[in-house]
């Protein structure tokens, strides 16, 4: 078929036989293309792409170190965190032991003072009884003697007896109010 | 192109169109029918080769890890062959022919497109010397690289001697010799050329027909018109038997080097 056409068409090309001045053109034009594309380009294209990768798997592996960075960091202030709050807690406790001890020295010592007061009262009351009871008692013994004698007429002389009798009577007195 | 565009202007265009539609008249020395070294279609083929080096080098001249685009786009084609098909085909190993695909395959794309480029309009595959040559580089190179890889006996003992019982070998080894070593450059460097060949060929036929039946007879117009609208369809067909035939060459040449370089048969 090819045959008829070219026989048919004005010059008698044959498509299927190689024109070989082309063949040459295209080898030397395909070779320059080779050489300039395959030493120049495409390596350089192989390198970034390397490149590439390098900087993508490096970026992650930057990108967990710092995360196990801050997982580390975590842990730490996580530990530390704990360790404050036990600290808070022993130093909530012991300053409630010191109010106890505190509170507990302080009504201590308000109750040795009421004591003392009270002691301190007592005696004095103890005391006071004691010169009213003695004062009245000489005042009581005179009065009664004085009023003995009036009745009496007669004065008792000896102030020895006078003393001992007033005295067994007050005795008695005494007992009596006491019962 | 300046004897299709004289043709044109004529109105004098031959139809049918012939197989001398293909040979256009030399450009120095100027219409020199005989005169090969400095045609259109080398010079297409010059031209096809500056537009990629400077395209190439333009684009990766100062290379970034986070690409421009016409970076990024330089780095995609070579990214498609290289992942696509050579370490599709190939494998691992594939990545060092990525860079001779990828050459190829850009090659065969840009002289392809001519085709169907105004004032190009005819690809130099169309010639069979551009795919011979090419088909015969890749020739050599599956058996150059299966020889080094296996050793020359072993390489051709794993090509011609296919895992069969003895007595069904003497068929064998004639029909895998045949197709393996001598119809696969030639089944490669027709399919190109035949589908750049016939693609023109179409495309000639319908514009020239159109022109052919305009001056033949004014009632015929709008057939002609029917016969132009045909011809901008068969564009994009064309347009993607370009893309399909430059995929198939360099995927077809991965093919062989892996068969070349694979341990069983």
């Amino acid at each position: 078929m090819f045959f008829l056409a070219a026989e048919g068409g004005e010059t008698t090309h044959n498509p299927i036989i190689p024109v070989w001045q082309e063949i040459v053109v295209g080898l030397v034009a395909f070779g320059v293309l080779c050489f300039v594309l395959m030493k120049f380009v495409f390596p350089r294209m192989e390198q970034t792409f390397q490149a590439r990768v390098d900087a993508i798997e490096g970026g992650i592996k930057r990108a967990e170190a710092a995360q196990a960075e801050a997982n580390q960091l975590l842990e730490q202030y996580r530990a530390q965190l704990a360790e404050a709050r036990t600290d808070a807690a022993r130093i909530r406790d012991d300053a409630r032991a010191d109010a106890e001890g505190i509170r507990q020295d302080i009504l201590a010592k308000a109750r040795e003072e009421s004591d003392r007061v009270i002691a301190a009262g007592k005696e004095q009351l103890q005391a006071e009884r004691a010169t009213i009871v003695r004062e009245l008692r000489t005042e009581m013994g005179t009065i009664a003697v004085d009023l003995a004698s009036k009745i009496v007429g007669e004065s008792l002389a000896d102030e020895a007896r006078r003393k001992g009798t007033v005295d067994r009577f007050l005795n008695g007195l005494e007992s009596t109010g006491a019962r | 192109m300046f004897g299709q565009a004289n043709v044109l202007a004529q109105g004098q265009a031959e139809f049918p169109p012939s197989v001398g539609d293909f040979y256009l008249p030399s450009i120095l020395p100027w219409g020199a029918e005989n005169s090969y070294w400095f045609t259109k279609i080398t010079a297409m083929v010059w031209v096809a080769v500056g537009i990629l080096i400077i395209f190439f080098l333009v684009s990766y001249r100062k290379p970034q890890l986070v690409p421009t685009k016409r970076q990024w786009f330089a780095e995609s084609i070579y990214g498609f062959v290289r992942n696509n098909i050579a370490v599709d085909m190939i494998g691992h190993a594939g990545v060092r022919f990525a860079p001779y695909f990828t050459t190829l395959f850009c090659f065969i794309l840009l002289t392809n497109f001519f085709a169907i480029l105004p004032f190009f309009q005819i690809s130099p595959n169309s010639h069979i010397a551009f795919p011979a040559f090419l088909a015969v580089i890749s020739y050599v190179m599956f058996n150059y690289v299966g020889i080094r890889h296996h050793g020359f006996v072993k390489y051709f003992k794993n090509s011609l001697v296919p895992p069969a019982p003895w007595y069904i070998l003497p068929l064998l080894i004639p029909i895998e010799l045949f197709s393996t070593f001598i119809v696969r450059p030639f089944s490669l460097a027709v399919r190109l050329f035949a589908n750049m060949f016939a693609g023109h060929m179409l495309l000639l036929v319908f514009t020239l027909g159109g022109f052919a039946m305009l001056s033949a007879n004014v009632w015929l117009a709008p057939v002609s018109v029917l016969s132009w609208v045909m011809t901008i369809a068969l564009t994009f067909l064309e347009f993607l038997v370009i893309c399909l035939q430059a995929y198939v060459f360099t995927v077809l040449t991965a093919s062989y080097v892996q068969g070349a370089l694979a341990d069983e048969h």
